[in-house]
C-alpha cells in the first residue's frame, strides 16, 4: 500500500494496484459521519464498437447498452441489490456517462460489508431474458423523461451537431428503439470485456481505518478468479475535426427558446498534464469573459440577449472534447450570433498580469469548495486518474500558468470550422 | 455526531449560530430572513435578492462586485427564496475559503464578511430607490424565470397541484412571484419593501467552519448589528379534507406526471413526526420502498415513483412520470401501497431497516455545511431543538404500530395528472 501525501490539501490517499489489476485508493476522513464508495469501469456509451475477449472480429452493440447493462447489474436471480444496501441503511446508487459506468453507495455505519457488497454485486453479473425484457419498460420512461427536458435536449443537440460519426453523439440511454434489440448475450459480452478488474478503479473515502480496508479489499479480489487482464480492442470511426452541421435547431414546447453555440475540440493530440492544461485555461478564459465579472457577459447580459440561465463548460475526454456556451435567450439568432463573433475575437485578446492572477485565484477558490465533496473528490479523482492526471495536481497545476500560457491557448484556440449552433424553438403550432 | 457544538447568541437584532468543525477546507455563511408568507409584497421579495447581489454603494456594478468576490479566492455568494411552512424565508449564502489552506496570508474571511455585509445593508441607492436600471433589467429576468417553470416538467406539474390542493391556503403562494405585479414595481417601491424586511424579518446568521469563535463574534457585531429581531413566525393553517379532488391538465409533453397530495396532521415538532419519517421511508422514500418496488420494479411503469413530506404544513407528495396511457393503472397501483400501509402489510425487519436508512440520511445530511443549518434552523423556527442524538434516540423508538397508526392519519387531498393533449387519463 503507498501513501501519496497532498502536503497543502493537508490530504493523504492510499493507493494499492490488486494482483487482477483493480487499481483501488482510500481517502481517510475521519472526521466525517459518511462513507462514499464508488466502483467505476472505463466503460460509456461511446465504446460501441469493439472486439469482444475472445474473439476476433469487431462488433457493433446497440446503442445504450453501457446504461442498460448497469441498471441489469443490480438485479440478480433471488433479489435486487438496492435491497442489500438498504438491509444495511445504506443508499446506492450508478450512473453511467461517454466514458465511464460507475456504482456507488454512501454509508455511516457497517462500511466494510458496504465495500464488500458493491465489490462482489458488480462482479457476479445475473442477465436473463426476462429481466431484459422487463427493463425496457423502465428505460424507455427515462428517456422519456429527457425527452420532455429542453435543457438535456439543446445540451444533447449540440454535441450531435458538432460530430459526424463519434458515437458521443448517441444519447447515453439510447433510444426507445435502440434498446428494444438489446440482448442477454450483448450484455454477458460486453460485460466480459470491459468489467475486468483491470478495466476498473475502486474509491473510498470517508470515515474507516484505511489499513484495515486495504487487507479486507485485497482478500476479497484474492478469493475470486479472474482471466488474465485482456487487451481492450475498441474502435471509433474517423471524425473530421470540422463540424457535422454549423447550425441545426428543434421545435418544443418550451415558452422561451434557447440558444447553444458549440466548440469542437480536438483532443487527439492531448494527453496527461496537457489535457489538464486545457481544461483549466478554456474554463479561466471562458471565466474571465463569459462570467458575470466579464466583458462579454455584460455586452450579452445588458442587450438582454441573455439571462441568469446563461452557462458555458468544457468537458476533454479520451476520444473527444467540446466547449458549449448558452442558455435561454429571447433573441436566440442575435444571441448565437454575437457569441460567435466574440468567440472569434478571443483570437487577438490578451489578458493582463493583474486580470489573471484573479482568475487563478477564483480557480483555486472553486477548487477547494469542491473538495469539501468527498463525492466530487472520488468521482474526480477516478476520471483523472483514467486519463492520467492527479486530481491534487489541479492546484500546482493552476499556480504555474502565466499570463503567456494563456494568450497563446487564445491565439489557436478557435477555428471556425469547429463552430456549431444549435436551438431549440418554441413549437409554432 | 457533533450537532450539540452549535453556540448560540442573541445578539442586537439578530441571532447568531457559530459552528466549529474540522470538516470543510471553507467557512460558510448564511444569513437568513424571514416573514410570514402572504401574497402583498411576494413578488417584491422574490425580485430582492436578485437586485441585491448586483451592486452596492462601495461597487456600484456587477463587474465591479464580482472582481472583488474573485479576488478573494473566488468567494461564492448566491440567495434562494423558499417556504418553511408559511413562512417566506430568503436566504444569503457565502462561502470562503479557509485561509489555513492557502499559500498568502490575507485576511480573506474579514474581507469577504465586509462584502456581505455591503450586499445585505449598503445595496446602490439612487435617489430614493435602487438604481432603476438594474431593477429594469431584474425584473426582466425574474419574469424570464417565472415564465420558463413551466418548461420544467416537475417542478411545474408539483407548482399545480399546490395551486390545486392548497387553493384557500397561504401555501399555495409562489415565492418566485406573480408577472402581474411587475408593472407595479419601481426602485422606490422596491426599496421601501426592502426597508422594511430589513427592519421586520426574524435574522439569524449561520457560521460554520474551522473557525476562531472570539473572532466570529466579534466581526459579527461590526457587520450584522440591527435594532431589534423579533419572531414573526406564521404558524400552517391546517385543513381538513372534505373530498377527493381530481384534476387533469393536458400540455405537449411525452411523459405524463402523476402527482398526488396527501395530508398528514403531522408536524416537525410532533410526537409522530418520527413514526411519518418511517411511514415515508417504507411508503416511498427510498429504492427499497413500496412505489419503488411495485410501480417501477414490478410493473415497469415509470422510472422514478417516489414519495416526500413537507415537514411545516403536514403534507405527503407522491411523484412518478408515466406513460399517458398508463394512468388508471400506476393509480391504483400507488392507491393500493398506501391501503398496504394503512393495513400494516410491511414487515417488523422493514421498520427496522428504515429507521436505519433515515438515521444515515441524517448524518450524512450534517456532514454537508448547507444540510446541517438547514436541519438546526428547522428545528429552530418550529421550536422543537434535540440535538441530534435525542433525535436519532426518538426515530429507533418507532414501533410498527406508530407507522399504522400515522398511515390511518394520512389523507389523500388531490390527484393531479399532467398529461399529453391526445393521451388517455
Amino acid at each position: 500500500m503507498e501513501e501519496l501525501v497532498y502536503q497543502q490539501m493537508k490530504e493523504k490517499v492510499y493507493k494499492e494496484t490488486m494482483d487482477n489489476g483493480l487499481q483501488v485508493f482510500l481517502l481517510s476522513k475521519p472526521e466525517m459521519a459518511k462513507t462514499f464508495g464508488i466502483f467505476t469501469t472505463n466503460y460509456g456509451s461511446i465504446d460501441q464498437t469493439f472486439t469482444p475477449i475472445g474473439k476476433d472480429e469487431k462488433v457493433t452493440v446497440p446503442e445504450g447498452i453501457a446504461h442498460f447493462l448497469e441498471h441489469k447489474l443490480f438485479e440478480k436471480e433471488d433479489r435486487d441489490v438496492f435491497q442489500d444496501f438498504t438491509k444495511l441503511g445504506a443508499s446506492a446508487n450508478a450512473f453511467t456517462s461517454f466514458t465511464k459506468t460507475a456504482y456507488l453507495f454512501s454509508a455511516t455505519s457497517q462500511i466494510e460489508k458496504n465495500v464488500e457488497i458493491l465489490l462482489n454485486f458488480v462482479q457476479d453479473p445475473y442477465f436473463s431474458e426476462e429481466s431484459v425484457e422487463k427493463e425496457k419498460g423502465i428505460i424507455a420512461q427515462e428517456i422519456r423523461m429527457y425527452d420532455d427536458q429542453p435543457d438535456w435536449r439543446s445540451f444533447f443537440g449540440t454535441i450531435q451537431s458538432l460530430y459526424h460519426e463519434h458515437p458521443v453523439k448517441v444519447d447515453i440511454a439510447g433510444t426507445v428503439d435502440s434498446i428494444q434489440k438489446i440482448t442477454k448475450d450483448d450484455l454477458y459480452t460486453c460485460y466480459e470485456t470491459f468489467y475486468h478488474p483491470s478495466n476498473m478503479v475502486l474509491f473510498v473515502a470517508g470515515n474507516f481505518e484505511p489499513e484495515a480496508m486495504m487487507n479486507l479489499i485485497r482478500e476479497n479480489q484474492n478469493s475470486k478468479e479472474f482471466p488474465p487482464a485482456p487487451e481492450i480492442n475498441r474502435s471509433y470511426p474517423e471524425e473530421p475535426t470540422s463540424v457535422y452541421k454549423a447550425e441545426n435547431s428543434i421545435e418544443m414546447p418550451v415558452t422561451t427558446a434557447k440558444a447553444m453555440v458549440g466548440v469542437k475540440e480536438n483532443v487527439s493530440e492531448l494527453s496527461g498534464k496537457e489535457l489538464l492544461r486545457a481544461e483549466l485555461l478554456s474554463s479561466m478564459i471562458l471565466d474571465y469573459y463569459f462570467s458575470k465579472s466579464g466583458k462579454f457577459y455584460e455586452e450579452l447580459y445588458k442587450e438582454d440577449l441573455i439571462d441568469d440561465s446563461f452557462q458555458y463548460e468544457t468537458e476533454l475526454d479520451r476520444q473527444f472534447g467540446f466547449t458549449i456556451l448558452g442558455g435561454d435567450s429571447r433573441k436566440p439568432d442575435a444571441m448565437a450570433k454575437r457569441v460567435k463573433e466574440m468567440l472569434h475575437e478571443l483570437k487577438v485578446e490578451s489578458i493582463s498580469e493583474e486580470d489573471f492572477t484573479r482568475m487563478k485565484r477564483k480557480k483555486i477558490g472553486q477548487f477547494m469548495r469542491a473538495l469539501n465533496s468527498m463525492e466530487f473528490i472520488a468521482n474526480q479523482f477516478t476520471h483523472y486518474h483514467t486519463l492520467g492526471v492527479d486530481l491534487f495536481d489541479v492546484l500546482p497545476v493552476i499556480e504555474s500558468l502565466t499570463t503567456k500560457d494563456a494568450d497563446e491557448y487564445l491565439k489557436h484556440w478557435i477555428k471556425d470550422e469547429a463552430i456549431s449552433v444549435f436551438q431549440v424553438k418554441p413549437q409554432t403550432t | 455526531m457533533k450537532i450539540t457544538e452549535e453556540k448560540l447568541l442573541n445578539k442586537q437584532g439578530y441571532r447568531l449560530h457559530i459552528l466549529p468543525t474540522k470538516k470543510y477546507k471553507t467557512i460558510t455563511i448564511v444569513a437568513k430572513f424571514k416573514a410570514p408568507l402572504k401574497r402583498e409584497g411576494i413578488t417584491e421579495r422574490a425580485l430582492l435578492p436578485h437586485v441585491l447581489q448586483k451592486a452596492t454603494n462601495e461597487h456600484p456594478n456587477v463587474r465591479s462586485l464580482q472582481s472583488a468576490l474573485e479576488n478573494l479566492y473566488g468567494t461564492a455568494l448566491s440567495s434562494d427564496g423558499s417556504k418553511k411552512g408559511e413562512n417566506h424565508v430568503i436566504s444569503f449564502r457565502m462561502e470562503v475559503v479557509n485561509e489555513a489552506y492557502l499559500n498568502d496570508q490575507e485576511p480573506i474571511l474579514e474581507e469577504a464578511l465586509k462584502l456581505f455585509n455591503e450586499v445585505l445593508f449598503d445595496p446602490k441607492k439612487v435617489g430614493e430607490g435602487f438604481d432603476p436600471e438594474i431593477v429594469n433589467r431584474e425584473k426582466q429576468t425574474l419574469e424570464q424565470k417565472i415564465t420558463s417553470i413551466k418548461d420544467d416538467k416537475m417542478s411545474y406539474a408539483n407548482m399545480r397541484l399546490m395551486d390545486h390542493m392548497c387553493e384557500e391556503e397561504p401555501y399555495a403562494l409562489h415565492v418566485h412571484g406573480y408577472l402581474e405585479d411587475m408593472p407595479e414595481i419601481t426602485p422606490e417601491k422596491l426599496y421601501e419593501y426592502y426597508q422594511s424586511m430589513i427592519a421586520g424579518d426574524m435574522l439569524d446568521v449561520y457560521v460554520i467552519g474551522d473557525l476562531d469563535e472570539s473572532f466570529i463574534e466579534k466581526v459579527a457585531d461590526d457587520y450584522f448589528t440591527r435594532d431589534q429581531n423579533e419572531d414573526n413566525d406564521q404558524v400552517s393553517t391546517i385543513k381538513k379534507v372534505k373530498q377527493v379532488n381530481e384534476v387533469v391538465e393536458r400540455e405537449e409533453v411525452n411523459q405524463g406526471k402523476l402527482h398526488m397530495g396527501y395530508r398528514t396532521y403531522t408536524k416537525f415538532g410532533d410526537d409522530d413526526y418520527y413514526a411519518l419519517q418511517i411511514f415515508n421511508g417504507i411508503f416511498g422514500g427510498f429504492p427499497s420502498s413500496k412505489l419503488f418496488m411495485n410501480v417501477r420494479e414490478k410493473h415497469s411503469l415509470a422510472y422514478y415513483a417516489a414519495s416526500r413530506f413537507e415537514s411545516h404544513k403536514g403534507l405527503l407528495l407522491v411523484f412518478s412520470g408515466i406513460d399517458p396511457k398508463d394512468y388508471d393503472q400506476a393509480k391504483s397501483i400507488i392507491l393500493e401501497q398506501m391501503e398496504a400501509m394503512k393495513n400494516g402489510d410491511f414487515s417488523e425487519e422493514q421498520v427496522e431497516e428504515t429507521k436505519q436508512q433515515v438515521i444515515n440520511q441524517l448524518q450524512e445530511t450534517m456532514d454537508n455545511a448547507n444540510g446541517l443549518i438547514e436541519v438546526l434552523y428547522h428545528q429552530m423556527i418550529s421550536g422543537a431543538e434535540m440535538p441530534a442524538n435525542e433525535l436519532i434516540d426518538h426515530i429507533k423508538k418507532v414501533s410498527k404500530q406508530d407507522v399504522i397508526e400515522m398511515a390511518n392519519k394520512i389523507e389523500l387531498d388531490t390527484v393531479y395528472f399532467l398529461t399529453s393533449k391526445e393521451g388517455g387519463e
